[in-house]
């Protein structure tokens, strides 16, 4: 029944191309989340405040990232764009498929955050002589990012689980890198093994840092 | 004499058709193992709410890796790893098996903070009454704690339904696949994706809708 030969080695062996492949997911997964929290908020103001197409430009793309799959979203930018002569590269593809679908997903927490902040608090922003900028940026925003920091750092671990998709578009991140060396060697289960406990402790990290920078950024 | 020949013919009728049995294959592996899941998820949430330390060192640690592994990649594991002991699943078979153990890790924690959510008082009070401890469970904790996660299960369900599409990885011809084997066909990328994500898009979109609208009228 177990008559199957692990091999770890040629594993061990090009665990440093492993781990550098790692670091590009996490580069990838935080570039794409940066570009996200500012669309995010872009689409979760439009959609709240203004009217006529710019309104329903961004409840279109919000319903869209939340309801098709993140791969297809990769596929369109890939397969899709490249049909009518926009050829993107790996990176860009998946750089673009993740902010667009990450910044339809933040835009509905940061609507959540902004409808929990009492309108009072702007208002008396407003009484104290803040002009509409002063008060979005020093008193809403603030909080709001109090109420959303969870569900960012959630997003975030997301946007790490799916920047592996870039194993199927030809991209060299972690997956992408073990899936080539896996077809190299044959040792598929091996590879994929050790990429698994990669991820764990990459998002372990992540949800490590993001409970540090919330005890440095919400100490009162 | 034909002068040249074409391996590419256009999008017809019947592609459409395809297209459509592919999405039902979608909503099939995703009824099957949403369902599974939603079932050994309640449970495995009531063994992390009432297993104390025991439940927080077995199962917590193994559905978090569940959790924090991308599902590509628990997939060409699981379907790598399956023949080594000497099972011989199917690309559908281990979809399920894998999608189902990535719907109950989610539903768990769902679950168990849907168990929590119901005040200890009530539970009290409903012992108190005579309840058995089972009929406090069903006729109190399920319907009280089950309203209040109601809306986190459905982003579950809709994000496992949206994670489906990763089974074609494993070569089983879901919706998303088959966009790819009609694109491969009539090189037509655009029209074809838009049409797979109309569909993912009606598959989904509904019952967001529905479950925001059960959502409204309880929390009136």
């Amino acid at each position: 029944m177990f008559d199957y030969n692990f091999h770890w080695r040629p594993v061990l062996k090009t665990l440093p191309d492993l781990i550098q492949a790692g670091l590009t997911t996490l580069e990838v997964a935080s570039l794409s989340m940066l570009i996200g929290i500012v669309l995010g908020l872009c689409l979760a103001l439009m959609r709240m405040n203004m009217t006529g197409p710019l309104k329903w430009f961004a409840v279109s793309w919000i319903e869209l990232a939340r309801n098709t799959p993140a791969l297809f979203q990769l596929f369109f930018f890939g397969f899709g764009l490249g049909a009518i002569g926009i050829n993107l590269t790996p990176y860009t593809i998946i750089l673009t498929g993740l902010s667009f679908n990450c910044a339809g997903y933040l835009a509905e927490n940061f609507r959540g955050g902004f409808q929990a902040v009492p309108d009072t608090q702007l208002k008396a922003a407003r009484c104290l002589g803040m002009n509409a900028w002063q008060a979005y940026t020093r008193i809403v925003i603030p909080q709001v990012f109090r109420v959303v920091y969870h569900p960012i750092t959630n997003q975030m671990v997301w946007a790490v689980l799916m920047s592996s998709l870039g194993m199927l578009i030809g991209f060299r991140e972690l997956s992408g890198e073990t899936q080539f060396f896996a077809s190299r060697t044959f040792r598929i289960f091996e590879y994929f093994a050790v990429t698994a406990v990669l991820y764990y402790i990459i998002v372990k990290i992540v949800l490590a840092a993001s409970r540090l920078l919330a005890m440095r950024l919400f100490r009162y | 004499m034909q002068e040249s020949m074409s391996f590419f013919t256009g999008f017809g009728l019947n592609d459409l058709w395809f297209l459509g049995e592919a999405a039902l294959k979608t909503l099939w592996i995703s009824v099957l193992s949403i369902s599974i899941g939603t079932l050994l998820g309640t449970f495995f949430g009531w063994l992390l709410h009432e297993g104390k330390w025991v439940a927080t060192f077995t199962i917590a640690p193994i559905l978090d890796v569940f959790r924090s592994v991308p599902l590509i990649i628990q997939l060409v594991l699981f379907y790598n790893f399956a023949p080594i002991i000497g099972l011989n699943f199917d690309p559908f078979a281990s979809g399920v098996v894998i999608l189902t153990l990535y719907t109950a890790a989610l539903v768990a924690s769902v679950a168990r903070g849907g168990i929590e959510s119901v005040p200890p008082s009530m539970r009290r009070a409903s012992r108190s009454l005579g309840m058995s401890y089972w009929q406090d469970l069903f006729h109190v904790v399920l319907p009280i704690g089950g309203r209040a996660v109601f809306p986190a299960w459905v982003g579950v369900v809709l994000g496992v339904m949206k994670d489906s599409a990763l089974v074609s990885v494993l070569g089983y011809v879901e919706l998303l696949k088959a966009s790819q084997v009609l694109i491969t066909r009539t090189q037509e990328p655009l029209l074809i994706l838009a049409i797979a994500g109309a569909f993912y898009f009606a598959l989904s979109y509904p019952i967001s809708r529905y479950a925001h609208k059960f959502e409204q009228r309880w929390s009136k």
